[in-house]
């Protein structure tokens, strides 16, 4: 379960919602749950950095816009307080001034609107572009690792890498990058104002900061624990649902709807716990919050009096200095907030560089010959794989296939016949001993022309959404419509094909699912015949298809192992019995070899394993 | 406008500032208001979506109606069953099925991917009503069952394997939760999945994983197949649920079946020719309709279905 929820961890912490926007009472801490602590923070965002690479540039014109816009956002208080000063008390009102300031109070309000706008568009442009790099980078890894990679992880896994965690990196550059610069310029900025200003109030109005951190410390501690333990329990909850979904017709089957429904509401119920105790706990930040900028205004409003009635300050300084300490209090928040962002960000960008990281599958050699028109002559040398050194699943396995000969691998489930398939194609490299086709060791030609030459033939024939003159052209996109329909006539597809609606244009949909088994198999057939592999490797389907089409799959598949070295996983009776040369595999290794009459007359395992399961044929 | 009235002396500079503050303070209250408008248009579009699931019907009749078990037990009867899921005679995916099963007997369903052998036994459990004709079970129209009195008496192995996170004794047990240890282990010993839970570290305390990931298929449909046993069903079905055990295995399993279940009906549905061909009776399906029904050696004679499976599969020359 735990693996499993990993998964989405960090980007479904449910954000209290709270008010995010400009001024108000104070602004209020967003909290974004606990985000995921990153292993190597500093390493990765050095990584992240160079991804940045020409976009630096534009990162420069946009933090002139932010400085500017700093600027102007700090000024606007100082103008403010010069209009009030334009207006003071006692004094005629100075018309000439006040209408210059509320034209530059009006120039100003605008200008910032439009570098906010710009800021954030030309940000939207380079986090898009970072982040298409980074997907098209790990997309393209995916393509080069090996089998086995995927074989060790969960297709949701990889799949939440690929969305979430490149969607927390997008996030995170555009939020932050932006917040952090302008925060940090607005913070030293404001300071400075307050301080040129008055540095009296400064100090009157700085008291409040320890107080704001105090609070928000103590707040953040205990609901990052408590956001903990909600994203815990939304996991178990998660998880339950998953199970019993999936599994549905057992638990109606034996009865346990009751069970289902009453374990789910104690997850909920300890969900609603948690989640009800954070939620309060946040929902205090905001009013406490408050009264401690009140406070704070309290504090400017007293000081700023006893100054101003001693003329050592005008009133306008005092209005200036009450937008000053609000616009003082929002950065130091959102810069709070900003490091969680960024933490997350930073796990997620983290678990994406984990994958680029991963070993590929090595490149050919410099050396590497191109298989061209091979014979299909396979040796293989005291062979052994493991996926793990220390544990070996084929040990040892010695064997000569001679062109166009059929070699049978026979023997129960997991004994290792698929993976040693799979090693002729070197979606696995051995890990010792070689394979030579054509008296090459298979390493020395290039893996594109290796593959090349085999064909597939599998018990579930994979489709791609498209017509079916495209998944038959597949293994050779050259290939011209008459060489197509020859393909399909050859392995009797073009019966099942010319009652389509739309013939050899019928488009599939995902994985042919309106086709039938034997259907598909019909044309991963022709998709073999239109290629013309030298070798062939046929999975025999286990399950029957029916009748009629069986027939059909039968007498292709006879005529297209014609001259081809053919490997073949065999389930059937008839299909071992044809074969040249039967290897019978168990525990990773050949327990016996030989063809049918050869092993019979051994009366060795082959010939138990045949009289068990066929005994009653020989009875009838 | 707030100049000309400091400069008349109708209003002073304080309100002014406080009109500014005001100002701010309406121009928030108006964003925020976009924003939760706009969040309940959202939340309107999900809760639309929950009560979309809300709305579906129970169609099942939950019948709680008690009644006494007039057949025998164990025995089910298709007469004349038709079924379709949507409900329309034209899409019958299973049509005018009529057989006797009688208690104990062990019988084979085999027929080609997608001739409805899986529809056939999920009827039998109410997972599904018929569309037409009657489906009874110890004698008694199962539409006069409720639904959970019946799947009481019914034990089902699937053919995907569902375990659930927990220890394979919790798992086992999920069968049957007043099952002691000795039952259960008796169930993974007729399963055969006593030697290799025993050969875990953990023993029958041994984690599953979500989905099972830690055992291999095989092993899983054991443990399934266990899960199903210490119920004590009075019918059993295995739904395609040994395709993944070795044919070995798969025999000692059938034996010990064979052994402890005196008086359990048993549903076997099979790929494999060689799994049903020594069951009491087979039923042949293709395309929704029974082309045979019989034993192995009587199939084999008459029903061509039966031979052409058994011909792909086995091979001519043996005939």
């Amino acid at each position: 379960m735990a693996g499993k929820t990993n998964g989405y961890k960090g980007n479904q912490a449910p954000a209290p919602i709270l008010p995010m926007g400009r001024p108000g009472g104070g602004g209020a801490a967003r909290f974004r749950g606990p985000a995921e602590k990153p292993k190597n923070f500093k390493g990765t965002l050095n990584r992240l950095w160079a991804y940045f690479g020409k976009e630096r540039n534009w990162l420069s014109i946009i933090l002139v816009f932010i400085v500017a816009d700093s600027i102007l956002t700090l000024c606007i208080p100082y103008f403010i307080g010069r209009a009030v000063d334009a207006m003071s008390p006692g004094r005629k009102v100075n018309f000439n001034l006040l209408e210059i300031m509320i034209f530059v109070l009006a120039a100003a309000y605008i200008a910032d609107a439009v570098l906010t706008f710009l800021q954030g568009w030309l940000m939207a442009g380079v986090s898009q572009r970072i982040v298409r790099r980074l997907r098209s980078h790990l997309f393209q890894k995916l393509q080069k690792l090996p089998v086995a990679f995927f074989d060790a992880r969960t297709h949701s896994e990889l799949m939440s890498r690929l969305s979430n965690d490149i969607d927390n990196v997008s996030n995170t550059i555009s939020q932050s990058t932006t917040q952090l610069m302008s925060g940090v310029i607005a913070l030293v900025g404001t300071l400075i104002m307050m301080i040129i200003l008055s540095p009296v109030l400064t100090i009157a109005s700085l008291c409040t900061v320890p107080l704001v951190f105090l609070l928000t410390r103590t707040i953040a501690k205990r609901t990052s624990v408590l956001f903990k333990n909600n994203q815990a329990e939304l996991g178990r909850l998660n998880g339950h649902i998953e199970e019993t979904i999936s599994g549905i017709e057992v638990v109606k089957a034996f009865n346990h709807e009751e069970k289902a429904i009453q374990e789910f509401e104690e997850v909920n119920q300890s969900l609603l716990k948690v989640g009800l105790r954070a939620q309060i706990w946040t929902g205090f930040l905001m009013p406490l919050m408050n009264v401690i900028n009140n406070f704070g205004f309290a504090m400017i409003a007293v000081v700023g009096g006893v100054l101003a009635l001693n003329n050592m300050i005008t009133v306008g300084v005092i209005a200036s200095f009450l937008t000053y300490s609000r616009q003082f209090v929002q950065p130091l928040n959102n810069l709070a907030n900003i490091f969680n962002v960024l933490q997350s960000g930073v796990a997620g960008a983290e678990r994406v560089f984990e994958i680029l990281d991963e070993k590929e599958e090595p490149d050919d050699s410099k050396d590497a010959a191109t298989l061209q028109d091979p014979k299909g002559h396979v040796v293989f040398e005291h062979v052994s794989f493991g996926y793990r050194e220390d544990v070996p699943i084929i040990k040892n396995i010695s064997f000569e296939a001679k062109p166009g000969t059929r070699t049978a691998l026979v023997g129960p489930t997991g004994a290792g016949k698929t993976t040693i398939v799979n090693l002729l194609t070197r979606f696995y490299d051995v890990t010792e001993g070689r394979i030579f086709i054509d008296g090459k060791d298979i390493r020395a030609y290039t893996r594109d022309s290796l593959r090349r030459s085999f064909g597939f033939v599998l018990q579930d024939t994979y489709l791609f959404s498209g017509t079916i003159k495209e998944n038959i052209k597949y293994g050779n996109p050259e290939a011209t419509d008459e060489e197509v329909e020859e393909a399909a006539r050859l392995a009797h597809a073009d019966i099942f094909i010319n009652r389509m609606p739309d013939k050899y244009e019928t488009v599939l949909s995902e994985n042919g699912g309106n086709l039938s088994q034997g259907q598909r198999q019909l044309l991963a057939i022709a998709r073999v015949f239109l290629a013309k592999p030298a070798l062939l490797i046929l999975d025999e389907a286990t399950s029957s298809i029916d009748t009629r089409t069986e027939r059909y799959i039968q007498d292709a598949l006879l005529s297209i192992m014609e001259g081809r070295t053919s490997f073949i996983i065999a389930h059937r009776l008839n299909t071992i019995r044809d074969a040249d040369n039967i290897m019978v595999i168990d525990h990773g290794q050949i327990i016996e070899q030989g063809n049918h009459d050869e092993l019979m007359a051994r009366r060795g395992s082959y010939y138990h394993m045949f009289y068990n399961q066929f005994k009653n044929v020989e009875e009838a | 406008m707030g100049g000309f009235g400091v400069n008349n002396g109708t209003m002073q500079v304080g309100h002014i500032i406080a009109f500014i503050n005001y100002m701010t303070q309406i121009s928030t209250s108006l964003m925020m208001i976009s924003m939760v408008f706009n969040m309940f248009v959202r939340a309107r579009a999900s809760t639309f979506r929950i009560g979309e699931v809300f709305a579906v019907e129970e169609n099942t009749s939950w019948n709680s109606l008690k009644h006494e078990v007039t057949g025998e037990r164990g025995r089910i009867d298709f007469e004349n069953v038709t079924f379709s899921y949507t409900g329309q005679v034209q899409d019958a995916v299973l049509k005018n099925i009529t057989f006797t099963i009688y208690p104990g007997e062990t019988v084979g369903i085999i027929g080609s991917t997608g001739s409805g052998k899986s529809t056939l036994v999920n009827l039998i459990p109410r997972f599904y009503d018929v569309t037409g004709g009657t489906l009874k079970v110890d004698g008694v129209d199962v539409r006069r069952f409720h639904p959970h009195d019946l799947r009481e008496k019914i034990a089902i192995v699937p053919q995907k394997n569902i375990l659930f996170t927990g220890s394979v004794r919790e798992n086992i047990q999920w069968g049957n939760e007043r099952a002691g240890m000795d039952e259960i282990e008796q169930a993974a010993r007729l399963a055969e999945a006593h030697d290799f839970i025993s050969d875990a570290p953990e023993g029958y305390d041994t984690m599953i994983g979500q989905s099972g990931v830690n055992f291999s298929g095989g092993q899983k449909q054991r443990i399934s197949i266990a899960r199903a046993l210490v119920r004590h069903p009075e019918i059993l079905i295995l739904d395609d649920s040994t395709s993944a055990v070795d044919v070995a295995t798969e025999m000692r399993i059938k034996a010990a079946l064979k052994k402890y279940a005196k008086g359990l009906t048993c549903l076997l549905i099979a790929q494999r020719i060689t799994s049903v061909m020594d069951t009491d009776k087979i039923i042949v399906l293709d395309e929704g309709e029974v082309a045979g029904l019989g034993t192995h050696e009587e199939l084999l004679e008459k029903c061509r279905v039966y031979q052409e499976i058994y011909q792909s599969q086995i091979g001519k020359e043996v005939l």
